[in-house]
């Protein structure tokens, strides 16, 4: 895979948290307009990669780069004002918010861009009907289509999200796999992790796996998904298993 | 309803009864020289609209923001230093009084930001002890300095000549009520207390706000959206101090004295804690309802007891348990029905089940 037009570059991060060494030397090209997947079995180091990117934990070691202007040494806050949205893994939402009050904080201060706020609630309809509810009165799919939401209501150079699908149905899985194929035709970027293969063979572009806290095999999500052979060796798993 | 939405900031009190309990207090406190004539009436009706601005104020740094601080009778203090000072050495004129509310109002903010900047990057606990410290400084301070402060005995200062017993807006009383000083120096508390709390309703409800609410649920989500959060954190203490600082000035005019006792007190820390507990954390309306419940429970429950211990004469046990003295005791019990019952105060209670 070649980093050429990187959006976002990682090169020989190390990530210590405490004593314990966590990634140990990760190489990773997000490319533009492109969605990422970074795979790879638990504890691999894809959540630590990804906050790591955000500067929610420092680097040891490496560089990191976006739109080739080095970005570690950032804080958090300068990091997200570049344009770089995050959807945590435990969905990021403000439960005693409502969930017009989540969609507000990611806006400026002259607030809605009523277009975009159409877009992303076409997007999730089930947003619309929970307008002035707290968020943490949402059902799990609701609140990650909310955390999604916040990431995009704004234009956005970069999204990151981290396993969206976690412990969510079927049926609204399926929506989330839409939202995403929708978003990758407004050519947005997007680094996803995720463990459903399914989801990942559905919307992924590219694909970095990692293992061990490093990055294992790059290439193109079509490719691994019709290897079940490099996926045994890779992910231990394989495609026909999770359909 | 839209003036009225305007005048909340969109920020109604929610449910009927919620709602029909603070239009009482509001009203109580809009006619309270008429309601309940005399002095003693008067002060009471006074001190809790004060004590409605500093549990306010300190709800937008504990409830809104999540920031357990100590030090907020020190930024009550310094504006009732503020007042008390330029009115002792100076001059009893307004000016005096503006230019003493101003001095204490921004040695509040520049203190509060201080603090801040410097210790808000630490966890929550040691926050929490550093603003205890501070303010035990800040305590010690005021007594040392005797010939700034008066030391333990404090100021006794005087006020515009509007502001005194001795000034009648006319000779005979209406419904009840001495149109004098006192009255001028109620409703100007009455007034100055409604248009500052209206003031932090609208900061608690503007985008400012909610990014308050957003760092206090997720610190590191809020970064994560470009938030910096310990500048947000540091003005909402800067805020909060000046509106305590406000109401500090406000009680120096009501008392027409300050001393430790009086505004730095630990205990006062306490019942301001206390307030924003029972009234329901993050509310605003909360300690409006906190401040009327500790406030009252201070100045009647005593009474309240000899009457149930006379009442009981003869009874075994009975009337010695409700015995004055022992008001403290069953002040303590009401609080701990009031926790139990209401986990979220008194207002989250009303709330619950609107979201």
């Amino acid at each position: 895979m070649s980093d050429g037009a990187a959006l976002l570059r990682l090169a020989g991060i190390h990530t210590h948290i405490g004593r314990y060494h966590i990634l140990h030397g990760v190489d990773l090209a997000v490319r533009r307009g492109r969605l990422t997947m970074l795979l790879g079995r638990n504890g691999a180091g894809k959540t630590t990669t990804l906050r790591t990117i955000m500067g929610l934990w420092r680097r040891s070691a490496g560089e990191i780069d976006f739109d080739g202007r080095p970005i570690g040494d950032l804080e958090t806050p300068d990091i997200a004002r570049l344009g770089i949205a995050y959807v945590p893994e435990t969905m990021g939402i403000f439960a005693q918010l409502t969930v017009r009050e989540n969609l507000l904080l990611a806006t400026g201060p002259q607030g809605f861009d009523e277009a975009q706020l159409e877009a992303v609630l076409a997007l999730f309809p089930a947003l619309r009907e929970k307008w002035h509810n707290a968020a943490g009165s949402l059902s799990g799919g609701q609140k990650q289509m909310l955390a999604i939401s916040r990431a995009i209501i704004e234009p956005r150079r970069l999204l990151i999200v981290d396993e969206p699908t976690k412990g969510l149905a079927p049926a609204v899985i399926q929506l989330l796999i839409d939202a995403f194929l929708r978003l990758k035709q407004s050519a947005t970027t997007i680094l996803l992790v995720e463990q459903n293969f399914h989801v990942a063979r559905s919307v992924g572009d590219d694909v970095a796996v990692m293992d061990d806290g490093r990055i294992v095999h790059t290439g193109a999500m079509a490719d691994l998904a019709a290897d079940e052979t490099l996926q045994r060796h890779l992910l231990g798993l394989s495609l026909a298993s999770h359909q | 309803m839209r003036p009225l939405d305007g005048l909340l900031s969109g920020d109604r009190p929610g449910g009927l009864v919620l709602s029909l309990l603070l239009l009482a207090v509001l009203l109580g406190l809009a006619f309270a020289p008429f309601l309940f004539p005399g002095t003693r009436p008067l002060g009471v009706a006074a001190r809790i609209c004060i004590f409605i601005v500093l549990a306010a104020s300190y709800d937008v740094m504990l409830g809104y923001t999540g920031i357990a601080s100590f030090a907020h009778t020190m930024f009550f203090g310094m504006g009732a230093y503020g007042v008390a000072i330029a009115l002792s050495k100076l001059w009893a004129g307004w000016d005096a009084v503006l230019l003493g509310t101003a001095a204490g109002v921004a040695l509040a903010a520049l203190v509060a930001i201080l603090i801040g900047l410097l210790s808000l990057r630490v966890r929550a606990i040691f926050f929490s002890m550093i603003t205890l410290a501070v303010a035990s400084f800040a305590l010690i301070l005021a007594t040392e300095l005797r010939d700034l402060t008066g030391g333990e005995d404090g100021l006794t200062f005087s006020v515009p000549r509007l502001l005194t017993p001795e000034f009648r807006l006319a000779a005979e009383p209406v419904l009840g009520a001495r149109l004098d000083g006192r009255l001028v120096t109620y409703y100007l508390i009455f007034v100055l207390s409604l248009a500052l709390f209206l003031l932090m309703l609208r900061v608690v409800n503007s985008p400012f706000g909610r990014v308050l609410q957003a760092i206090r649920e997720n610190e590191f989500r809020a970064e994560a959206l470009g938030y910096r959060t310990v500048a947000y954190r540091t003005l909402a203490g800067a805020l909060s101090a000046a509106m305590a600082a406000l109401a500090g000035a406000m009680m120096a005019l009501l008392l027409r004295y300050n001393g430790p006792a009086a505004t730095l007190s630990f205990d006062l820390m306490v019942d301001i804690l206390l307030m924003v507990v029972i009234g329901g954390m993050g509310t605003l309306y909360g300690p409006v309802l906190g401040a009327v419940v500790l406030v009252m429970a201070e100045y009647y429950l005593q009474p309240a007891m000899a009457a149930v211990s006379g009442g009981l004469k003869g009874w075994p046990v009975l009337p010695a348990l409700f015995d004055p003295d022992r008001w403290l005791l069953w002040l303590g019990v009401l609080f701990v029905l009031i926790v139990y019952f209401f986990p979220a105060g008194i207002v989250g209670k009303l709330r619950e089940g609107r979201r």
